[in-house]
């Protein structure tokens, strides 16, 4: 069955292809049917290669397809385990969804193909860096990803803001790139290839700590730019302007975890280097708290999901951090579901609401949106953590496993359960601002369900969202097991004491609850809270980390600018190319007198020329 | 007073010298072609007397060589002061500075 | 004995025609002084003991090339000698200065060969018969004397290009 697997990359390129030079003729509904199937179908090659991991009948392989620079170990082959499988199946099966959805939610758009165009591109780019084998192929999904990305972004461009949203996803994403390319060429220094299998399994030979350190900090610098963490989370917020569909896809579901991803198939690397783990944790731990106090501050729905992102992601990175790769994996994976569920929601009400995004002009939707209100109940129980929804067991396996590192890493834990509670409290304060209360639409609005095709995904997603958990129960028997072949190569650490487990699991549903209690007692009113003292304008602003980089990087960089193109450029290099111009060009006058045209004087020349050089030769040539 | 390669050399370098003095003073382009073959068949001589001194026929095989490439200039040299004759109906190489810088 | 004034004949001839075609206002006078140089060179290759270079030198030189020269004077005009005025007197100076310092940097260049130059100059037994050149020039020469014929040939198709093209332009057509 696997050696269809290739299909995975091919299919939404084909259609990519198809909608980008046909898209006009296709015309606007089956062009999103078409690549709503071929990601569909997609799914449907990876299905049963990644049963046959769970039963367990499977065995991680490498299926080569074609060589294309043997020299550095950069075939082009698909690494197939259980880690890229379920990757697979997260970004073809939610985003196969989610081209459903945006069959409805685009309707009416002038550049419809196109936008599918882009869905496609980028459904074959996250294969490319996930099915990847060597970290050159993974570089360049890495890449294109990155891409696809800026085209989503900015797909309305005409909006000057959601242009300028795309270029900052773009070059704060370079940044993080600049660490990743710089990882692979410390990763080929020392090992002389990009091989996956070759690094990992002789890694620990080949690497002394503080290469390993370097390298991994370096890898993590990628992440931080994919996946959204201090210092380089500042895109995400503004990737919003994108269509809600590509929220959803990219950053909620998909290319936001490729950076964990990459930790996750870098781990025997990062096991190599504490320091890199540490880091990594404390970054994580602080992302999700910060990104959490901002979100709780936000009054625009779609910017209270995205820094929800970046707090659900800081967990993530947390997990991968404190080597808890199969947590940081699971969360990764029901955090796929449930946000883009909401993601999904909220595009829902966007488009109910005439594309009105602030939540205080909404409230009271449960009544006329009751397909939207469920499925968004579902995700906001989940991401909130409460039992038996997906989002209980995932976090809760997070805490849990830096938990029980325990020493500093108990600061790590609080921080966690903290963002926890913040979580709650943010997404009961959506949740009861848009849904419950009374309407505070503006006059001329009227809310209505959205169509099927959006309804669909919202339904299934909802599915997912609640039973995703069970995957990986505290017996641990599924997911772990699952996953185990792809990190063979490190050890397993002790499962938790069951006992230990379930009290720390009551205590963060306790926390949760509490969350969910304060924000329902705060928010449950007639009239709003006024939100509008120092705390509230600070985190609507992020805290000004934006004004702050504009301030400390953008500025000074400005400035070097300026420098550069005011004095450098036409002083220096003009200097020295007006100056070398004008020398040749003074010596070609001095020197066009010496070209009369006489043959004579040539001959002269000569002439002279050669007795001189008889005479310099018998003077000093010796041999005479 | 027997003949040596001496006089052989000193009488090429002679006729070389006149050759090159041809070429710088005339301005006839017909005479300075002239003098251009004056000054290889000078330089023919010295091949074929060193061939004599050292024994070595390639000296006059050289001599052959640089015979067919003097005929060959020849036969394009006097071709073009033809054709530059017909346009100008003069062979005065000092009128023909085109090339000046 | 009899060499030494066959030589001293002939380089003085030689000489001579050299001075002529450099000095002559005529440009016959020039061609019959290059013919006379040659003669006598040929007649240095018969001393050197290089019959066959010295048949070619007559035939190619006094004979072709010389002709070459003849009718191109011809065809030019005879009677329109050096008619571009007097050197200039300090080309004159100039050219001097050059030939004579040219002349004694070679004679200075060359002084180890005469100095070692013994009486009984050359090889005996070297002759410059048909047979010793051939054997030399088809053995260890065959490809630059191939190379020579591209260069002969060439120059032909070369000559006759100038000659034929570029003479009238409106011909053009009816060449093509």
């Amino acid at each position: 069955m696997t050696e269809y697997l290739w299909l995975l990359v091919a299919l939404p390129l084909l259609g990519a292809a198809l909608n980008l030079f046909f898209g006009k003729k296709i015309g606007e509904p089956l062009s999103g049917w078409i690549a709503f199937a071929l990601v569909g179908i997609g799914w449907g090659v990876a299905v049963m290669p990644t049963l046959a991991f769970i039963t367990g009948t499977a065995s991680p392989e490498t299926i080569y397809l074609f060589s294309w620079i043997p020299i550095v170990g950069a075939d082009i082959a698909i690494l197939w385990d259980p880690l890229s499988a379920l990757l697979t199946m997260i970004v073809t099966g939610v985003g196969a969804l989610i081209h459903l959805y945006s069959i409805g939610y685009m309707h009416g758009d002038e550049r419809y193909p196109r936008f599918f165009a882009y869905l496609n591109l980028f459904i074959a780019s996250m294969m490319i860096l996930v099915l990847a084998s060597n970290y050159a192929v993974m570089f360049i999904g890495w890449e294109l990803v990155g891409l696809s990305s800026y085209l989503l972004i900015s797909f309305w461009f005409t909006k000057p803001t959601a242009a300028a949203a795309g270029k900052k996803a773009f070059i704060v994403n370079r940044i993080g790139d600049w660490g990743f390319l710089v990882a692979l060429m410390m990763i080929f220094a020392a090992f002389g290839t990009f091989d996956f299998g070759v690094i990992f399994s002789s890694a620990p030979a080949v690497l002394t700590t503080a290469a390993a350190t370097a390298i991994t900090l370096l890898l993590f610098l990628g992440a931080t730019g994919k996946s959204a963490q201090i210092p380089l989370y500042i895109w995400l917020p503004d990737a919003m302007e994108g269509p809600t569909p590509v929220s959803a896809l990219i950053h909620a579901a998909t290319m936001v975890t490729a950076g964990v991803f990459m930790m996750s198939r870098s781990a025997v690397l990062f096991e190599l280097a504490p320091i890199s783990g540490g880091v990594v944790a404390t970054v994580g731990a602080a992302t999700a708290l910060l990104a959490a106090v901002i979100a709780v501050t936000q009054m625009d729905i779609k910017k209270v999901l995205a820094y929800s992102t970046i707090s659900q992601l800081g967990y993530m990175v947390l997990a991968v951090g404190a080597g808890a790769y199969t947590a940081g994996v699971f969360h990764l994976t029901t955090h796929a579901f449930f946000k883009a569920l909401l993601f999904l929601g909220a595009g829902s009400v966007i488009h109910a609401m005439a594309n009105e995004q602030d939540m205080r002009k909404m409230g009271g939707l449960r009544k006329v949106m009751p397909i939207t209100f469920i499925t968004m109940t579902v995700a906001w129980l989940a991401i909130a953590g409460i039992f038996p929804f997906s989002g209980f067991w995932s976090k809760d396996e997070v805490l849990a496993a830096v938990f029980e590192k325990g020493g500093p890493w108990m600061i790590l834990w609080i921080v966690g359960v903290l963002a926890a509670l913040l979580t709650a409290f943010y997404m009961t304060r959506l949740y009861v601002m848009t849904f419950l209360g009374k309407p505070r639409w503006a006059e001329d609005t009227h809310p209505h369900e959205s169509p099927l095709t959006m309804g669909i995904p919202l339904m299934v997603l909802a599915v997912f969202a609640t039973v995703a958990g069970l995957f990986n129960t505290p017996a641990r028997l599924t997911f772990e097991h699952f996953l185990e072949p792809s990190f063979a190569l490190l050890e397993h650490a002790e499962p938790v004491e069951l006992g230990l487990l379930i009290a720390l699991a009551t205590f963060t549903v306790a926390v949760a609850i509490a969350g969910i209690v304060w924000a329902w007692l705060r928010y449950r009113g007639e009239e709003l809270p006024v939100e509008e003292g120092g705390f509230w304008k600070a985190g609507l602003n992020a805290f000004g980390v934006d004004d702050f980089y504009g301030k400390v990087v953008v500025a000074p960089g400005k400035k070097i600018s300026e420098w550069f193109s005011d004095t450098v450029d036409p002083k220096g290099i003009d200097g020295v190319t007006h100056g070398l111009a004008n020398g040749v060009r003074s010596s070609g006058e001095g020197m066009r007198q010496l070209q009369s045209g006489q043959v004579r004087s040539y001959a002269g020349g000569i002439a002279v020329a050669g007795v001189l050089l008889i005479v310099a030769l018998v003077a000093f040539g010796g041999g005479f | 007073m027997t003949v040596t390669i001496t006089w052989y050399l000193l009488l090429a370098a002679a006729l070389f010298s006149i050759g090159v003095g041809g070429v710088l003073i005339r301005r006839n382009a017909l005479v300075m072609f002239m003098s251009i073959e004056l000054m290889l068949n000078s330089v023919n001589l010295t091949f074929v007397a060193l061939s004599k001194e050292l024994g070595l026929i390639e000296g006059q095989v050289a001599a052959l060589f640089v015979m067919v490439v003097a005929a060959a200039e020849v036969t394009v040299g006097l071709a073009i002061i033809i054709a530059i004759f017909r346009r100008r109906v003069s062979a005065n190489v000092d009128e023909l500075a085109e090339m000046k810088g | 004995m009899a060499e030494t004034i066959v030589f001293i004949i002939f380089a003085a001839v030689a000489l001579v025609g050299a001075i002529a075609i450099v000095a002559a206002k005529n440009p016959v006078y020039s061609a019959i002084g290059l013919l006379s140089t040659m003669f006598s060179i040929a007649v240095m290759y018969v001393l050197l003991d290089a019959h066959f270079v010295a048949i070619v030198q007559v035939i190619v030189y006094a004979g072709a090339v010389m002709t070459l020269f003849l009718f191109v004077i011809m065809l030019i005009g005879v009677d329109k000698p050096d008619a571009y005025g007097p050197a200039v007197p300090a080309q004159r100076i100039m050219t001097a200065v050059v030939s004579v310092g040219l002349f004694a940097s070679i004679a200075l260049a060359g002084r180890a060969a005469w100095v070692t130059g013994s009486d009984a100059f050359g090889t005996p037994n070297l002759n410059g018969t048909i047979e010793n050149v051939s054997d030399e020039l088809f053995g260890t020469w065959t490809v630059v004397f191939l190379a020579t014929v591209m260069l002969l040939t060439i120059a032909a198709v070369g000559t006759i290009a100038l000659a034929y093209f570029g003479h009238e332009v409106e011909d053009e057509e009816a060449v093509l």
